[in-house]
């Protein structure tokens, strides 16, 4: 059991380096998730752990435990409907619209990079419903060692068999060992970077659409809705934003209102953004 | 209620399969090869098929190919469940008809996300049986 000085210390050290809202009930995270963090560093245990951090609250250690402290969870078309919107709805209204066939995709909490690369496979299953439309997919996220993984583009057999149709691991997959490997073709089309959401967004650039799922609920509401209204600010005046299934800017934000009749996705509100 | 016939000749998968699908609301039937499979299909075709590859008697494409050409044979969703995961054993199960393919080993997440890939489950079923995410 962790002494309550050190929790403390430690859920305001990741509220501000990552966002981490971590409730009272989270205690059992900390043991599990940083005893691995101090043994691989030489430490003891968590308490000689939060000592090192106190001392040192930037650098190799201190990353590690931030990272460590995140949940990484992801799955290839992840809730389907978002990516079935993607490609029926969302790049055709903003193709229409501009006449221009450029569109910049951002997934701000990318993980082992399921997400991207399902709107890459979603693209190029579709590339014949859309002639001429290049689409760049940012994907960030605040922790390395998934990113590595995302770049390597290596599955696991269990991984490439939820959400994943057979069809797609046959077309879009090569066998390497017991794992799968996301073809090159389909790996070019994603740019990976390690991002943190509490950083200023300036040299982003700005975004056609962004994908935003599972990584809000991690945040207490302050930092929801700071998230919330920088992404409004660079996202284009007509793009959209797609939270996950079980989030909502309701009650958060007032930078985006849901587009009607079509869950998890959302639009810039003009109004907000005049009174900002 | 749906129904689903799980082929193979492990009676402990036989056993995994069968709770797994009747936790997702599945009336199951066992068939220990692919000639017992067919002697069922002549007399109920089943909603969902889940077929071994490596079977004595009659195996699992053997099967496939002669279920397919009886009458209702294009009905039911047909997933492998098999220790073979080379892609050429996959392209030739899909071309030879098979709508879905599972390697082994799997648990009711795999299942559960396959089947509702073929629409023999929904949304709700397969967050049912997946552990909660994040
Ligand atoms: C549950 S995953 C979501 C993955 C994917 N978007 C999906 O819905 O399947 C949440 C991710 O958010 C990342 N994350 C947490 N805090 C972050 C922050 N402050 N900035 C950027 N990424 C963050 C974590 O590293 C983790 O990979």
């Amino acid at each position: 059991m962790i002494a309550a000085g050190d929790y403390e210390f430690l859920q305001q050290f990741l509220k501000q380096r990552s966002g981490l809202n971590l409730s009272q009930e989270k205690q059992y995270l900390i043991e599990s998730r940083l005893a691995p963090v101090a043994r691989k560093v030489g430490l003891a245990g968590v308490e000689q752990l939060v000592a090192r951090l106190r001392t040192a609250p930037s650098g190799a250690v201190a990353d590690a435990v931030v990272e460590a402290m995140t949940t990484n969870e992801s799955s290839f078309f992840r809730d389907k409907t978002p990516f079935e919107t993607f490609v029926s709805f969302v790049v055709p209204s903003l193709i229409d619209r501009r006449g221009s066939r450029r569109i910049r995709v951002w997934c701000a909490a990318a993980s082992t990079g399921q997400e991207p690369y399902s709107l890459a496979m979603t693209l190029k299953e579709n590339a014949h419903l859309l002639p001429g439309v290049t689409v760049e997919i940012l994907a960030t996220d605040l922790a390395g060692h998934v990113l590595e993984r995302a770049r390597a583009g290596l599955y696991s057999a269990f991984e490439v068999q939820r959400g994943l149709p057979i069809q797609y691991l046959l077309k879009y997959f090569e066998q390497k060992g017991d794992q799968w490997q996301i073809r090159p073709e389909i790996r070019a089309m994603v740019q990976f970077r390690q991002f943190n959401l509490l950083q200023s967004f300036a040299g982003l650039g700005t975004f056609d659409i962004i994908f935003c799922r599972n990584v809000l609920i991690y945040f207490d509401i302050p930092t929801k809705a700071d998230v919330l209204s920088r992404m409004a600010k660079v996202l284009a005046p007509d793009g959209y934003l797609v939270l996950g299934a079980a989030e909502t800017v309701m009650g958060i934000s007032d930078a985006f209102r849901s587009a009607s009749g079509r869950p998890g996705l959302y639009v810039a509100n003009r109004l907000a953004e005049a009174t900002a | 209620m749906k129904t689903c016939l799980v082929v193979d000749d492990s009676p402990f998968i036989r056993k995994v399969a069968r709770k797994i699908l009747e936790e997702l609301s599945f009336e199951v039937s066992e068939a220990g090869n692919g000639q017992e499979a067919l002697d069922h299909c002549v007399v109920t075709m089943p909603d969902a098929i889940l077929l071994d590859w490596n079977m004595p008697v009659v195996d699992g494409p053997q099967f496939l190919e002669a279920v397919r050409a009886l009458e209702g044979g294009t009905r039911p969703k047909i997933v492998f469940c098999t220790t073979e995961n080379h892609p050429g054993h996959i392209a030739r199960a899909l071309i030879a008809g098979a709508d879905e393919y599972i390697m082994k080993p799997f648990d009711r997440e795999i299942l559960a996300y396959k089947f509702q890939e073929v629409g023999l489950i929904d949304a709700d079923a397969l967050a049912d049986a997946g552990k909660p995410l994040a």
